[in-house]
């Protein structure tokens, strides 16, 4: 795969193969651009398997884990090349899928190649605050980002990939940027995959709670690690003309004065 | 086969007094359960011990079970065992008339709501007096139990007030205070508690090696069940039991702490057996399968089994705290319901429940033995979608198969992948307005776009990618 990922324009200390995810590849873009400059602007060189689609976690997550077993081998394919040092994806609830649920969909394909190549790779998977704090040890990366903006911790990024503190501790180091707490802020936005439409209603009620909780912190902007929540979030602060939006973390951190 | 859940649920969201009221009551008790679980230093490595408890407890469940009974009939107490809910309503209803009674007074049970204990003795003519204080609320009102702790959690004080002075004697200046509203149910129930001669309970806990049953409660009214009847039937089930004594330290400091946020609950009842001159003359345990061993079959759902009724998981769940228990439909509501109740009765009595969740995992945080719900929803789904065969249900989710089916060919090939990016675009440009799709949307998108807006931009990250560094 690494043929078919485009050549490096910078040549860093860490090889990052970009883990997109089909959310951004297509409804967010944005995002990808800002991961791929916040990554570069620190020296390392990131690369883009161009043969990765979807993780599976809407399939696994609806009842559909046989159909998701050909995507984890996808996964493995676009991600596998030994030359990658890590495989970094800008949203908490894809990385943890791959963390939490690949595992147990190879068991399940009773393919024991999947098992090891699943258990060889999974520990180079990152969610992307957690790989700035945790494995790169970056706190400041150098970010402008003049607004009052107030933080989502998303279910997954908080339970599964326990994240903790490491998007907060960006933020706190970002120029310009007055972080204000978010009340109420480990309870579930309602977005929850196909929750939201399934159970629409109840997923609505969810919501405009956290909008309540946005709106009483009176900040611009809300952030979060995945786009997936801020697209539930954010249309609903959009439909409701709040006049706050949500940002992914990686676009407040790629900005500059 | 149920209510769909969603369905269900939108009758609930729409009722304003039971939104505030399970509002106001699930942050009470989730504030007091942080604040005794906070100052608990060894809480995670309790929670790990409590765990391996019920997995030892579940894995040679028939060899403790039987030594249960040994130890029971030692203590000259009587086993019976019942298959099904049926088995076990006819053993009670035999023991009370055995008894010369047509009356009992019951403690709270989770067990005998489970099998429709009430309404089967009514039925055979025998009347059963709830003597905790919610489940009282419940049964003077014809209502259903909404919560596992707290079953009247979606009634206010003011509601309750208005229920006593309508259904109680002697009430007619009742006032809305909590104390006063006890004081009227204490008057109540004391009549009862002194003139019923059989007594009725569930169980916590039962332990293997000495017989010892186990009952705890905040009120009293249990250890009242309990001691004055001349005849005690105990239903309990089959999971509930602990191989031993000493398995009770660990589950007594991990339930109330968890339970009603108290580092000890005011009433803690342990008998074995009977003795001669002291509490009741004859005591009877029904133990109740009720589809229990069904689900020790399946090696990832049985976990589901190693409950002890805490309720921390609803009061926690974002779902519950707005839907509250009655859309669940069953005895056991909430993140636990949704993975005991299909289980129980057969997932497709309860299709819908295990999509009752947003996964956002705050159930399994808080869980004192450990019971990993959101792994046990998404394997329930798998279940439902791949076993459930019910004619209704399999036109109901023909569609979503397909949908399904069509995706993953799509996320199948890189090629099919990027020309429905390229779809989607063309497809959402007439619709969208400054990158953004603002109306509602026909199809499966309603959901969605009857609240919320829908990002449409106009190039793909991988466009950008090869435009840009190919």
């Amino acid at each position: 795969m690494s043929t078919e990922a485009s050549r490096p324009r910078t040549l860093g200390d860490v090889r990052v193969a970009l883990f997109i995810t089909c959310v951004n590849d297509t409804l967010f873009p944005d995002t990808g651009r800002a991961t791929v400059r916040v990554l570069e602007r620190l020296g390392h060189e990131v690369v883009f398997p161009l043969e990765q689609t979807c993780c599976g976690q809407m399939h696994a997550n609806s009842g559909y884990q046989l159909e998701a077993v050909p995507l984890v081998r996808r996964f493995v394919r676009a991600f596998g090349d030994p030359s990658f040092d890590a495989v970094v994806c800008p949203s908490g609830s894809c990385a943890a899928m791959v963390g939490d649920q690949y595992a147990r969909l190879a068991d399940l394909s009773g393919d024991q190649k999947l098992v090891g190549a699943v258990a060889a790779l999974a520990p180079k998977v990152h969610e992307l605050s957690q790989f700035l704090v945790d494995v790169l040890g970056i706190e400041d990366v150098g970010a402008y980002f003049p607004h009052r903006v107030t933080y989502h911790p998303t279910c997954h990024s908080l339970r599964l990939l326990k994240v903790g503190d490491a998007p907060l501790r960006l933020l706190r180091n970002v120029r310009g940027l007055r972080l204000v707490e978010l009340p109420e802020a480990t309870t579930c936005c309602g977005f929850g995959g196909t929750f939201a439409v399934k159970n629409a209603d109840t997923s609505t009620a969810m919501l405009t709670d956290k909008l309540r909780s946005v709106l009483d912190t009176g900040a611009e902007v809300c952030a979060a690690v995945d786009n997936s929540c801020l697209m539930h979030i954010g249309g609903g602060l959009s439909r409701q003309r709040t006049g706050v939006r949500t940002v992914h973390l990686a676009e407040i951190l790629a900005g500059t004065e | 086969m149920s209510r769909p859940f969603p369905e269900a649920a939108r009758e609930a969201l729409e009722n304003t007094q039971l939104r505030h009221n399970l509002r106001v009551a699930t942050h009470t008790i989730r504030a007091k359960r942080n604040a005794v679980v906070s100052e608990v230093p060894d809480w995670e490595a309790l929670r790990d011990r409590g765990a391996r408890i019920k997995e030892a407890a579940m894995r040679h469940l028939d060899v403790h079970l039987e030594q249960l009974e040994r130890s029971v009939t030692a203590a000259g107490g009587v086993v019976h065992w019942a298959r099904d809910a049926d088995e076990a309503n006819a053993t009670v209803a035999r023991l009370v008339r055995e008894a010369g009674s047509s009356e009992a007074i019951k403690v709270k049970s989770l067990a005998t709501d489970e099998i429709g204990l009430n309404d089967a003795l009514a039925r055979e003519g025998i009347t059963a007096h709830e003597t905790d204080l919610a489940e009282l609320i419940v049964q003077l009102g014809h209502d259903r139990q909404s919560h596992i702790l707290v079953p009247a959690i979606h009634r206010n004080r003011a509601e309750i007030r208005e229920l006593f002075r309508r259904e109680l004697a002697g009430t007619e200046d009742l006032t809305d205070d909590p104390p006063a509203l006890a004081e009227a149910a204490r008057r109540h129930l004391r009549e009862r508690f002194l003139s019923v001669g059989v007594g009725i309970s569930g169980a916590n806990f039962a332990v293997a090696e000495t017989g010892t049953v186990c009952v705890v409660e905040s009120e009293g009214n249990g250890r009242m069940c309990t001691t004055l009847p001349r005849v005690l039937i105990t239903v309990m089930g089959i999971e509930k039991v602990l191989p031993r004594f000493a398995d009770l330290g660990v589950m007594l400091q991990l339930l109330p702490r968890s339970s009603t946020g108290e580092r000890m609950n005011p009433y803690t009842s342990l008998w074995t057996g009977v003795t001669a001159g002291d509490g009741p003359e004859a005591f009877h345990l029904v133990l109740l399968d009720a589809g229990r061993t069904d689900v020790l079959a399946d090696s990832i759902g049985r976990q589901a089994l190693h409950c002890i009724r805490c309720s921390a998981c609803l009061n926690v769940c974002p779902v519950y705290e707005r839907t509250g228990g009655h859309a669940y439909e069953s005895t056991y509501p909430g993140p636990i319901g949704a993975i005991l109740t299909p289980q129980l009765r057969g997932l497709e009595s309860a299709p819908t429940l295990p999509w009752a969740s947003s996964l956002c995992g705050a159930c399994y945080e808080v869980c004192p033995v450990k019971i990993d719900i959101p792994s046990v929803l998404v394997h329930l789904r798998g279940r439902v979608v791949r076993e459930a065969k019910g004619d209704g249900w399999r036109a109901r989710i023909a569609g979503e198969r397909l949908a399904m089916e069509a995706m993953a060919r799509v996320f199948g090939s890189r090629r099919r992948y990027e020309a429905a990016q390229r779809a989607a675009r063309a497809g959402a440009w007439p619709l969208s307005r400054d990158g953004k799709i603002e109306r509602r949307l026909p199809g499966p998108m309603a959901g969605w776009t009857q609240a919320r807006d829908l990002p449409a931009p106009k190039e793909s990250f991988r466009d950008w990618w090869r435009r840009e560094r190919a």
